[in-house]
């Protein structure tokens, strides 16, 4: 390997190598430096299934048109208007030519999967799933000649007057050494894997929290840029949390680990207490708050609770569910104080009011006379075997970032872009998304930032 | 719990993968696990058997090893999918032959050819066995027409009953489709599923063998055997109604329809089985069902020996060689006929009842 390159890029996942293609494309000559060891090559990347593209017409794929405007609503609705539109209504024009740009470069579509037909008309699923995404790209990028390097932890990064000088790496076997390059493509991630740093801002429950993702997320070259005078963006205290299944591994457990059930029954704390309503909204739409929700209960944890009526309602599960024949029974292998579930049931179900259960839209099944209510789908649990699943909260990503603009440059403190630096996917995302999340869009700020970095990392390069 | 280990490791592969469905565009077998939401023992050895071992599953799953989910779909469903032909084999007794396939066929080849070069030197002179025969019926002065039709076709017959029986059991296991019965459409869509090897490609780019790229070549190497075998059946077949329908016998000249199928075929058994074995010999062990080596490089090596031998009879018939060979070629074959309800070959029956299944199992989800 050369000691100085064109463009180096740091990270692994889609947006890096989004990045590291098309700077070779180019005509630079390229690094990408993952620090991962190869199996977890990728980040988030490994774990995600989607994407969200605007077109204007349905695909072989996609069921139905997708407007730039009806994005941009999607987005706004999701962030609450904490975004930036200059950027965001790019990064949504630029979409619709990554649903053929990624294809060129070996990725295949495929209608949505099994369970997920919500997202038939705006997302396109990669086949075979994120990581066959991922090998795609790097299939791609190896023969375009881009060198890669894994278990390649980047230690330092050398900035002056915010240009990039060099990068420090800290390799497994070869020990210390100094990577050169013209410019930088910062594409490694969040710092959801990395525990010290959630501490900050959510204290020692952050112990609590199980990683979704690998654990080589840990913000490393986030922290570097920020400590090196670069602009940050998003809520540092924000992440994207689901609830996942409390017996899963601290990290990596991936989508399987997710449960869908919460409308079906009723979710409590540790003390055998609701604390929110179940029935919002439609489940896509609420998926997401409940990882927030269980790390604000006491240690933690939480239980969805149903009843054998739903259990072919949603999508089979890892983990099976613990079963007791009484609620007692139930509380007992739970660890939760019998008579208090036996009451919070009782209650629930005495305040079930009759209605039609459909689970597709909002519909009449209601409580009436409890705090917290159940708004929809709200039904008696009263058919053993008792069912639940203890869930915690599992940590997708963050929303901390550093400051871009349309050139996916990397802007300094002081406002004005880095004269080499640039920057792609979640390590960037807050800029697009202030807060709140839309399935498919981290992957669509990957690809497109990805592509519009590498390009111009190497045109300053080859200038 | 299962009747066995790797039926156990199956159900939980099952499980995390119908949790999970990002392969499910790749193949048959995860659509059909996703109409499912447990798995009998019959559910598994279905899925194990719709399997082609592409690989692509393999390398396309995050959570294969070294994560610790440790998901490892194409080796648990080839090890499940050999100890299923093993559970339905007809004779029950037989089934044990499985286990040491390699060694068993081995020795039954050695035996059968040795058997035809013996008898044909007791029954003829040696002027006979080494002499130099041309002309039609040149054969059958080594062994008359007769008592070879009549020895391959028992052999030949009981193949066919053991198969039947072994897959009659697999079918009534494998319960009855969901939704589904056994009709023609099912059956013409499984014969084009098999015929084209639709599952082997990995999803569309092609299959993995050696290592994460997708650069196998064993869909190519199966058809040259497959469709090599089947014209060297379909030769037999021409041949054998030219015997009793027009009165020619064998040999036949070269450009004669017996033995341009049974040149073409026998170049399919030669190149196919020789890819397949170098593609087996650099599989990535961790796509390998080791335990079945033996049985897998028996039959490659069986379908081999009866190209080669039949390719040799073919270009040497007129020398002194013919006798020698004509023994080597006949006992090949009549090992390989022998064998077949009790080694790999069942592996495409199998398959084909298995895509049958797939096939009712989709036409009633489509209709539903």
């Amino acid at each position: 390997m050369s000691s100085k390159y064109d463009v180096l890029v740091i990270g692994g996942g889609n947006a890096a190598l989004c990045a590291a293609i098309s700077a070779r494309r180019g005509g630079a000559s390229v690094l990408v430096l993952e620090g991962a060891p190869k199996f977890y090559r990728g980040g988030n990347t490994r774990h995600t299934r989607n994407m969200r593209c605007a077109h204007d017409a349905a695909t072989e794929i996609l069921t139905g048109p997708y407007t730039e405007e009806e994005f941009w609503k999607d987005l706004l609705l999701v962030t609450g208007g904490q975004t930036d539109e200059e950027l965001a209504r790019h990064m949504i024009r630029e979409s619709k030519d990554i649903l053929n740009w990624i294809v060129e470069q070996g990725v295949r579509w495929q209608p949505s999967l099994g369970g997920t037909l919500s997202l038939g008309r705006t997302n396109s699923f990669f086949l075979g799933g994120g990581r066959a995404m991922l090998n795609a790209l790097y299939l791609t990028a190896e023969r375009l000649g881009v060198d890669v390097e894994y278990d390649a932890e980047v230690t330092d990064l050398v900035i002056e007057d915010g240009m990039f000088l060099a990068a420090r790496l800290k390799r497994p076997i070869r020990g210390e050494t100094e990577i050169r390059a013209t410019s930088l493509v910062a594409a490694a991630g969040g710092f959801e894997a990395n525990i010290e740093w959630l501490k900050q801002y959510w204290g020692e429950a952050a112990d609590n929290f199980l990683i979704r993702g690998t654990p080589y997320n840990r913000g490393s070259i986030l922290k570097m840029l920020l400590d090196k005078g670069v602009q940050e963006v998003g809520d540092p205290t924000q992440c994207h949390a689901v609830a996942i299944d409390a017996r899963a591994p601290k990290f990596d457990g991936g989508i399987i680990t997710r449960h869908d059930s919460v409308v079906f029954g009723i979710v409590v704390n540790k003390h055998a207490q609701r604390f929110y309503d179940e029935g919002e909204d439609i489940w896509p739409k609420r998926y997401a708050i409940w990882g927030r929700l269980v790390a604000a209960q006491p240690d933690q944890i939480a239980y969805i609770i149903f009843d054998s009526t739903v259990v072919t309602s949603f999508m089979p599960t890892l983990f099976p569910p613990i079963a007791g024949q009484t609620i007692a029974e139930l509380a007992g292998k739970l660890e939760l104080d019998p008579a208090a579930l036996e009451k919070t049931i009782t209650e629930f179900n005495a305040a079930v009011r009759p209605g039609t259960f459909d689970h597709t839209i909002l519909d009449d099944c209601v409580t009436e006379g409890i705090t917290p209510p159940k708004t929809h789908w709200a039904r008696k649990i009263e058919t053993p075997p008792y069912l639940a699943y203890p869930v915690r909260p599992g940590i997708t990503f963050t929303y901390l970032g550093t400051r871009v603009n349309k050139e996916a440059r990397i802007l300094m403190a002081d406002g004005k872009p880095s004269a080499n630096m640039f920057a792609a996917g979640e390590i960037m995302a807050g800029n697009v998304l202030g807060k709140g999340y839309a399935a498919g869009m981290g992957m669509t700020i990957g690809s497109v930032f990805g592509r519009i970095a590498g390009r111009e990392a190497a045109r300053h390069a080859k200038n | 719990m299962h009747g066995t280990r790797i039926l156990d490791e199956a159900d939980r592969l099952m499980t995390v993968c119908n949790s999970c469905r990002y392969c499910e565009g790749l193949c048959a077998v995860f659509p059909a696990m996703e109409m499912r939401r447990a798995f009998s023992d019959g559910d598994l050895n279905y899925l194990a058997n719709l399997c082609h071992s592409c690989g692509a599953c393999y390398v396309d799953c995050q959570f294969s090893p070294p994560h610790e989910f440790n998901v490892n779909v194409p080796k648990t469903l080839a090890v499940a999918r050999a100890e299923s032909y093993a559970a339905y084999a007809w004779p029950q007794a037989l089934s044990g032959a499985f286990a040491r396939n390699g060694l068993i066929i081995s020795i039954i080849a050695a035996l059968s050819m040795a058997a035809f070069i013996l008898g044909f030197a007791a029954l003829n002179d040696r002027s006979v066995l080494f002499g130099i025969h041309t002309g039609p019926g040149a054969f059958y002065k080594l062994m008359p027409h007769n008592a070879m039709a009549a020895l391959f076709s028992a052999a030949f017959l009981y193949a066919i009953l053991a198969l039947v029986m072994s897959v009659r059991a697999f079918w009534r296991d494998i319960g009855p489709a969901i939704g589904g019965r056994a009709d023609g459409g099912s059956m013409f869509q499984a014969i084009r599923d098999a015929g084209e090897l639709r599952y082997l490609h990995g999803g569309g780019v092609g299959c993995y063998n050696e290592d994460d790229r997708p650069t196998d070549r064993r869909k190519l190497y199966h058809h040259l055997t497959f469709y090599g075998f089947l014209l060297c059946f379909a030769a037999t077949s021409v041949a054998t109604l030219y015997h009793y329908l027009l009165g020619r016998e064998a040999p036949y000249p070269l450009w004669d329809l017996p033995v341009v199928l049974g040149t073409l075929g026998g170049i399919g058994l030669i190149v196919g089985p020789v890819g397949l074995f170098v593609a087996k010999s650099r599989r990535a062990p961790e796509l390998l069902d080791e335990n079945r080596y033996g049985m897998d490089v028996g039959f490659i090596a069986m379908l081999f020996l009866t190209g080669l031998t039949g390719m040799l009879l073919l270009i040497l018939r007129e020398t002194a060689a013919m006798g020698p060979l004509l023994a080597l070629h006949l006992g090949a074959v009549f090992a390989l006929f022998v064998t077949m309800p009790y080694g790999k070959f069942v592996h495409g029956i199998y398959r084909f009842v298995a895509l049958v299944r797939y096939a009712q199992e989709r036409r009633s989800e489509a209709g539903s």
